[in-house]
């Protein structure tokens, strides 16, 4: 056989494949939407992690540390310990919010004005916002500066912001494994569901693939139109995963700016890239190709002409 | 050359369709093999067409020992080997033409080659004309001739048939067997096992005569004829 007629013969079982799927339109559309269904679970859960992981990216370095004063502790002496926090190598910057403002701000923004009023006095303390100077932004310096502010007279508490930002992003990577785990049994899932339909389009076909066995075809000529059966799965699949993203990244673009906006933030929801497309794309065909290959060398070898 | 040697075979339902049967063929003879149905006539061709095995004995075809063909070389030996079946076994979903194409392409012959040889086939039993029918637009014997020309249109040099006018009325039976006479005319050794007595009457070739597995008349193969 010469290679012309090789690739004839290929590009000919690819296109009657086709042909073949498209002719059971209610059957295919179900086996895409389930392979669809799998893949954009995990595509989607990733893409935003890779998006919350954007948006917090910047978070980790200038912290600055909330100090709760003392309730007893008079205005004068809040000033002064402002004052002599100024005067640090380590410190920026210190901003003095009384208990009034907070309390003002307070009712501002949660709704609970009424609730508030009915408390008899300002359960809320003085903060001082103190901002680290650059060259003590590092987790050693901020660490340092806060047990030394801590051991001071008349403060309370001492909180460094960034401890919270350092949990979300330790749920961030349990989260991402969780994807990635999710990821793997979808996969799976989505070799299954293609090996069964190939399963079943099989034992459909028996008569003609003990025909073509009779007339001298091999288990790997049979075989063929199913494992391009499967790749033609796997790439309407793909295919129809990437929209169901490409519309919830759309739905949700519009809210995540605004919501961006009100942090002053610029954050964009990012997209799918080109390249990851074409790599969730190049996944889905080589699973259902898998899936098909399975099946396909399992069930026909088993067909033989009576 | 086909040699039967001793060959029993006893299916896994505990049937013992042949009981040492031993019959010889020589190339470009035609032969029926007759007999009441269950005389061992389909085992026979199966054995041949190595859908099945011998449970003892042996089958040689070509020279070759059937026992010798390992499960990955059949596919191979059935490409010098033409079969008809009764019931025609076409596939529907396909024109005519692609159904007869079938064993080109799985032998991998270039598209253009496939398409005169398909027409040649078709042209040989006078089926010219109908490659975009569907087999089931054809009538039994249309169906019939396009299972032979399928059977042929790869040039093996051996062609079986399992009852291959079972299902025709006398003429359009007279009219296939007319057409294996053709081939057998142009060197194609034939097979065909059928139950129609009239009909091979007709036709002054050989006989093999089975009766409960066993061969109760091998007739005298061409070559051993007086002239």
């Amino acid at each position: 056989m010469n290679i012309q007629a090789y690739f004839a013969r290929h590009a000919q079982t690819l296109v009657g494949s086709l042909g073949r799927i498209v002719n059971q339109p209610f059957a295919t559309a179900l086996t895409m939407g389930v392979i669809a269904v799998a893949l954009a679970l995990p595509l989607f859960l990733n893409l935003f992690l890779t998006n919350m992981r954007t948006a917090t990216a910047n978070w980790n370095d200038a912290f600055d540390l909330s100090v709760y004063m003392d309730k007893r502790a008079s205005a004068v002496r809040v000033g002064s310990l402002a004052k002599q926090l100024r005067q640090r190598d380590d410190v920026a910057a210190v901003r003095v919010i009384t208990a009034e403002q907070a309390l003002a701000a307070f009712r501002d923004d949660s709704g609970f004005g009424k609730a508030l009023d009915a408390l008899s006095d300002n359960p809320l303390p003085d903060t001082l916002i103190v901002t680290p100077a650059l060259p003590a932004s590092t987790p050693q310096g901020t660490a340092a500066l806060k047990g030394a502010i801590a051991a001071m007279a008349d403060v309370q508490t001492v909180q460094l912001d960034s401890e919270w930002v350092k949990r979300l992003h330790a749920m961030l990577d349990i989260l991402r494994r969780v994807v990635l785990l999710t990821g793997c049994l979808l996969g799976a899932g989505v070799v299954l569901v293609v090996g069964n339909t190939i399963r079943l389009d099989i034992l459909n076909r028996r008569a003609e693939i003990e025909v073509m066995k009779l007339v001298g075809a091999s288990d790997g000529f049979a075989r063929r139109p199913f494992l391009y059966s499967g790749i033609w799965y796997g790439l309407g699949g793909g295919l129809i995963a990437l929209l169901l993203v490409a519309v919830a990244v759309a739905v949700l673009a519009k809210p995540v700016d605004g919501l961006a906006k009100l942090y002053g933030s610029q954050f964009h929801l990012q997209g799918l890239r080109f390249t990851t497309a074409f790599d969730v794309l190049a996944l889905a065909v080589i699973l259902a190709w898998f899936g098909s290959w399975l099946a396909a060398t399992r069930h026909i070898r088993g067909i033989e002409p009576t | 050359m086909i040699r039967f040697d001793q060959v029993h075979k006893r299916y896994p339902t505990g049937r013992e369709a042949l009981a040492g049967v031993s019959f010889k063929i020589d190339d470009g003879e035609l032969v029926f093999l007759t007999g009441h149905s269950g005389a061992g006539k389909s085992s026979i061709l199966k054995l041949i067409a190595l859908i099945e095995r011998p449970t003892r004995g042996q089958v040689f075809i070509n020279s070759q020992n059937t026992a010798a063909v390992k499960p990955r070389g059949i596919p191979q030996f059935r490409r010098n080997l033409g079969v008809v079946f009764q019931d025609h076994k076409l596939l529907h979903d396909r024109p005519v033409a692609d159904n007869v194409a079938l064993p080109l392409i799985i032998a991998g012959v270039p598209r253009r080659e496939i398409d005169k040889r398909v027409r040649a086939a078709l042209d040989q039993v006078g089926l010219l004309g109908k490659e975009k029918n569907r087999p089931l637009e054809l009538s039994t014997g249309e169906q019939q001739r396009v299972g032979i020309a399928r059977a042929v249109v790869a040039k093996p040099t051996l062609l079986i048939a399992d009852e291959p006018t079972g299902n025709l009325d006398p003429q359009l039976a007279l009219e296939v067997m007319k057409l294996f006479k053709r081939f057998n005319e142009v060197g194609v050794t034939v097979v065909i096992a059928t139950h129609d007595v009239h009909l091979i009457e007709q036709f002054g070739a050989r006989r093999i005569v089975l009766g409960d597995g066993r061969v109760t008349d091998a007739g005298v193969p061409t070559s051993a004829q007086p002239q």
